[in-house]
C-alpha cells in the first residue's frame, strides 16, 4: 500500500522533489513502513522518515548509502532498521528510538544523543557518541578516532558505548562521564586494541579495555584504576545484552583481562588559576 | 607577602550609627564586628570597591577611595605590573580575571563621529513621524519571484526562518553559572517585554526560563552541556559558540565549586566537577565539520530556526566569517576583544583577538564583495556601551548588536571585577542563595527594559537627525560616519573618510 498523499503534499511543498520519484519508494510490511532510500538526498529522506513517524512506530529504510542526519533530533520509541550505510550524525541530538544498522556508520553516530539506542552491525568511524547524554550504543566491530568525547552523565542517566572491536586515537577524550567498553576481539586492521592519547583530559567516567594498557598509553588526567569483582559484575551486566545482540560468548569475554581507566581528578583545573 | 591594600575605606564617624548593616551587605569581609572592642574594623585590603556598603548604608556614612599609588611609580613597570609579578611568584598560577580588556588599546567608537541633515536635505522628527528599528536577523533570498495575476501577487520564493526584533540589541549570552538565575530572569523578561531576545549562554536553560524561551538564543558550546532535542527545540533560535572575544582559543570551565546542586541539574554533570568546554568542538576541525554541525541543528529543529555562529573577532574574521555563511549559517556573531566575560586568564583577555569596529567593518565588506552579504547577519557584541555605540556598529555594517556588560550594570552591577570569585555583592555573578536574593527578577526587568527603552528612543533621534526613517538604511552606511584622529590605514580598514572630507 502507498502511503497518503499528505507526506507528498508536504514535500511537494517544499520543492524538495518531484512526487514521481516518492510515491513507490514507499509501502507497508507487517507492521514496519518501508522506503527505498536510493539516491535520495539526505532532507527529503529525513522529511519522510519525520512525516512517517506520525503514524508508523516502525520504519525500516532500504539502500542507505551515506544519507546524513537519519532520525537527528527524534523523539520518541520508534525503532528505526537502516540497510546500508548510514551518513554522518545518525541519531544526533535524538532522544528516545532504537536504531538498527546493518551495515556502516559514518562519522558523528550518536552526536550528543540523550536517550535511545544504537546498534551497529559493522563499523563505525569517528566521533562516534560525542558528548552522549544517554542511551547505549553497540557497536560490533571496530570505531575510529575522537570515540566519546566528552560523553556526560547525570545521576543513573549513564551512557554507554561499546565496540566489539577496536578503537582510534583520543578515546574518551575530555570525558566527563558514562562508559566506554573496548574488546579488540577482532583487530582487522590493527594489533592495538586502542590509538595513543587515551582519555586525554577525562574528568569523569570511566573506560574499560580488555586488555593491558601501559600508563604511558593515556592521556594527560587520566590514570589506570585496579579492575575489581565489582567491575566484572558490572560488565557482565552491560555485555549481556551486547553478546546476545552480536552472539559473542559472555564468559568468554570475561575471562580475559580488562584495564580500568578513570579520571585523576573530577576538578583537573582546580589549582591552575588565581584571583 | 601580603599587598598593600588598593582601596580606601573611609567611614564618617559622626554619620555612623553603628547598625552594622555594612557588616552584613560587605561579600569580602571588610566590615567586621569586633565582639570584644564593641567595634567595627575594616579589613580593608579585602575591599574591591563594588560599592554595595556605599549604597546600603542608611546613613550614607561610607566611601571608597583609591588608595595614592603604594609603591614608587615608574611608567615601565607600572604598579600593576609589580602587583601580578609578585602574585604569580607567590602561587604559580595563571591570573584569573573577570569583566572586559583593560588594556589601554585605542577604541575606535570613540573615533567616529555620526553625520546630521543640515539645509539641503530634510532630517526627520521621531516625535511626529515613525521610525522603524525593526530588524530581521537570518538568511535573506539572492532573489524573490514573485507570482502575478490580474487580482494578486504572490510570493513564490520560501523564505528561511528570521528572528524578529523591535528593536536591534539583544542581550549576551551569559550562562546560567557564570551568572545567577535571577540575572538570567531579569534579562529574559525585558527580552520579551521589549521584543527582542537574549543569549541563554553556554549553561543550559533553568525550568523557570522556559516560559521565556521564544525570546531566548539557546547556545550550542563545545561542552555541549545541557543540549538536548527539548532544548534546541524550545528556543528562537540556536548559537554555535565558537569563540568568544575575552577569551579567544581557549576553552572555558565552571570551576566545580561553583557546581551547585541545581546548576549541576541544568548542566546535567554531577555536584562539584569541573564543567569543562573544550577549547575546540571536537566534533569541529573544518568548515566542512562546521556546516556539517549547523545541518545537524537544523535537521534536529525541521529549518524552523535561524541557526547563528559565534566567533571571537580574530586576525583573519573576514575570511573565517566568509566561511561561516558558506557553511550554511544564518548570521554571524562577532564578538569582539573589549567583550566581557565571567572569567578569564588575564594574558588572553588582553592581549588576543582585535577591536570589534574593525571586525565589522572587514566582514561587512568582505561579505558585500563576495556578493553573500544577504546570505546571513552580522551580531556585534563586546564592549557596546551607548545607543551611540550601536548607531557606530550598524552604519559599520552590524544588523543587530549584543549588550552583555551594560546589561549586568543595568541591573546593579558596579563592575568591580569580581564575577569570578562567584561573591557578587549585587546578587548577579553568584550563586550563593543569600546575595541573589538582593537582585528582585521584577526590578531587574524593568531596568533592563528601560535601558533598551532609552536607548532605542536615542537611536531613533540619531536616524532622525540622519534624515533616515528606518534602521535599515543606516546599516552599512559607512558614508554617514567620518572619523576623528585616524590614521589612514585605519581609515581604509573601518571603510569611513576622514571628518572635513
Ligand atoms: S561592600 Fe564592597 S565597597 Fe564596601 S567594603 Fe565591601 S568590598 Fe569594599
Ligand atoms: S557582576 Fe557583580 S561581581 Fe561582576 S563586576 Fe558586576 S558587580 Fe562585580
Amino acid at each position: 500500500m502507498n502511503v497518503d498523499s499528505s507526506i507528498l503534499d508536504i514535500i511537494r511543498a517544499k520543492k524538495l522533489i518531484e512526487r514521481r520519484d516518492i510515491a513507490p519508494r514507499i509501502r507497508e510490511e507487517g507492521d514496519f513502513v518501508v522506503v527505498d532510500a536510493k539516491g535520495l538526498h539526505y532532507r527529503i529522506l529525513n522529511e519522510v522518515v519525520y512525516e512517517l513517524a506520525e503514524k508508523y512506530k516502525k520504519i525500516k529504510l532500504i539502500n542507505v548509502n551515506g544519507q546524513r542526519y537519519i532520525a537527528d533530533g527524534l523523539r520518541g520509541d520508534y525503532y528505526i532498521e537502516i540497510h546500508g550505510t548510514a551518513g554522518d550524525d545518525l541519531g544526533a541530538f535524538m532522544n528516545g528510538p532504537e536504531i538498527v544498522v546493518y551495515g556502516n556508520v559514518q562519522d558523528g553516530a550518536g552526536n550528543t544523543m540523550n536517550a535511545g539506542k544504537i546498534i551497529v552491525h559493522g563499523n563505525a568511524t569517528d566521533i562516534l557518541g560525542h558528548s552522549m547524554r544517554g542511551g547505549v550504543i553497540y557497536v560490533e566491530g571496530d570505531v575510529g578516532y575522537r570515540v566519546g568525547v566528552h560523553m556526560k552523565e547525570y545521576k543513573d542517566q549513564v551512557p554507554i558505548i561499546v565496540a566489539g572491536g577496536t578503537a582510534g586515537d583520543f578515546l574518551g577524550e575530555y570525558m566527563a562521564g558514562g562508559r566506554i567498553i573496548i574488546l579488540g576481539l577482532k583487530r582487522r586492521f590493527t594489533s592495538e586494541i586502542v590509538g595513543d592519547w587515551i582519555a586525554a583530559g577525562i574528568h569523569g567516567g570511566a573506560i574499560y579495555i580488555r586488555d593491558s594498557i601501559e600508563e604511558d598509553r593515556l592521556g594527560y588526567g587520566a590514570k589506570i584504576a585496579e579492575f575489581t569483582e565489582e567491575d566484572k559484575k558490572y560488565l557482565a551486566k552491560i555485555l549481556e545484552e551486547y553478546c546476545r545482540t552480536f552472539g559473542y560468548d559472555l564468559n568468554k569475554i570475561l575471562e580475559h583481562e580488562f584495564t580500568k581507566i578513570v579520571p585523576e581528578s573530577h576538578r583537573p583545573y582546580g589549582k591552575m588559576y588565581t584571583d | 607577602m601580603g599587598f598593600p591594600p588598593e582601596f580606601k575605606v573611609v567611614v564618617d564617624k559622626e554619620k555612623c550609627i553603628m547598625c552594622r548593616r555594612c557588616t552584613i551587605e560587605c561579600p569580602y569581609g571588610v566590615h567586621v564586628w569586633d565582639e570584644k572592642k564593641k567595634t567595627i574594623i575594616r579589613k580593608e585590603e579585602n575591599c574591591v570597591a563594588c560599592q554595595r556598603c556605599v549604597f546600603t548604608c542608611p546613613t550614607k556614612a561610607i566611601q571608597i577611595e583609591v588608595r595614592p599609588p603604594a609603591y614608587s611609580p615608574h611608567p615601565v613597570w607600572t604598579e600593576k605590573v609589580r602587583r601580578d609579578i609578585r602574585l604569580q611568584a607567590e602561587t604559580g598560577s595563571v591570573l584569573l580575571v573577570a569583566m572586559g580588556n583593560e588594556e589601554p588599546y585605542r577604541r575606535y567608537f570613540d573615533h567616529l563621529v555620526i553625520d546630521a541633515c543640515q539645509v539641503t536635505n530634510p532630517s526627520i522628527d521621531p516625535l511626529r513621524e515613525p521610525i522603524e528599528l525593526r530588524t530581521y536577523l537570518g538568511a535573506k533570498p539572492d532573489y524573490l519571484e514573485l507570482e502575478e495575476s490580474y487580482s494578486d501577487i504572490k510570493l513564490k520564493t520560501e523564505l528561511t526562518p528570521n528572528l524578529k526584533l523591535e528593536t536591534p540589541i539583544m542581550f549576551a549570552h551569559m550562562s546560567y553559572g557564570s551568572i545567577s538565575l535571577e540575572a538570567q530572569k531579569s534579562l529574559a523578561m525585558a527580552a520579551k517585554e521589549m521584543g527582542t531576545y537574549m543569549g541563554s549562554g553556554e549553561g543550559g536553560l533553568h525550568k523557570d526560563l522556559y516560559p521565556y524561551a521564544d525570546h531566548i538564543i539557546v547556545q550550542v558550546a563545545s561542552g555541549r552541556f545541557a543540549v538536548h532535542e527539548e532544548y534546541l527545540k524550545v528556543g528562537a533560535a540556536i548559537e554555535i559558540k565558537i569563540g568568544q572575544g575575552a577569551k579567544p582559543g581557549i576553552g572555558g570551565h565552571l570551576p566545580g565549586k561553583k557546581v551547585t546542586e541545581e546548576i549541576s541539574q541544568t548542566r546535567m554533570i554531577p555536584v562539584g566537577s569541573d564543567a569543562i568546554s573544550p577549547a575546540p568542538h571536537h566534533d569541529i576541525y573544518s568548515i566542512e565539520d562546521l556546516s556539517r554541525l549547523i545541518y545537524a541543528l537544523k535537521e534536529a529543529t525541521r529549518y524552523k530556526k535561524p541557526v547563528f555562529v559565534k566567533i571571537a573577532a580574530v586576525h583573519n574574521v573576514a575570511s573565517i566569517a566568509v566561511g561561516i555563511i558558506r557553511a550554511g549559517a544564518d548570521g554571524v556573531v562577532l564578538d569582539g576583544f573589549t567583550a566581557g566575560t565571567g572569567a578569564a586568564p588575564q594574558v588572553i583577555r588582553d592581549h588576543l583577538g582585535i577591536p570589534i569596529e574593525v571586525a565589522i567593518a572587514a566582514v561587512d565588506q568582505r561579505l558585500r564583495e563576495e556578493r553573500i552579504r544577504n546570505r546571513g547577519s552580522i551580531i556585534a557584541s563586546g564592549g557596546i556601551r551607548s545607543s551611540a555605540d550601536v548607531a557606530k556598529a550598524i552604519a559599520l555594517g552590524a544588523d543587530a548588536v549584543y549588550i552583555g556588560t551594560a546589561a549586568l550594570i543595568a541591573l546593579g552591577c558596579t563592575v568591580c571585577k569580581q564575577c569570578h570569585r562567584g561573591k557578587c555583592a549585587w546578587g548577579i555573578a553568584t550563586q550563593d542563595p543569600k546575595l541573589r536574593k538582593r537582585l528582585k527578577p521584577e526590578e531587574g526587568a524593568r531596568r533592563a527594559a528601560n535601558l533598551l527603552r532609552a536607548w532605542s528612543f536615542e537611536l531613533k533621534e540619531i536616524l532622525g537627525a540622519l534624515g533616515l526613517n528606518s534602521i535599515e538604511s543606516l546599516r552599512g552606511n559607512r558614508d554617514r560616519l567620518r572619523g576623528i584622529g585616524l590614521t589612514e590605514v585605519e581609515l581604509e580598514v573601518l571603510g569611513v573618510k576622514p571628518a572635513g572630507r
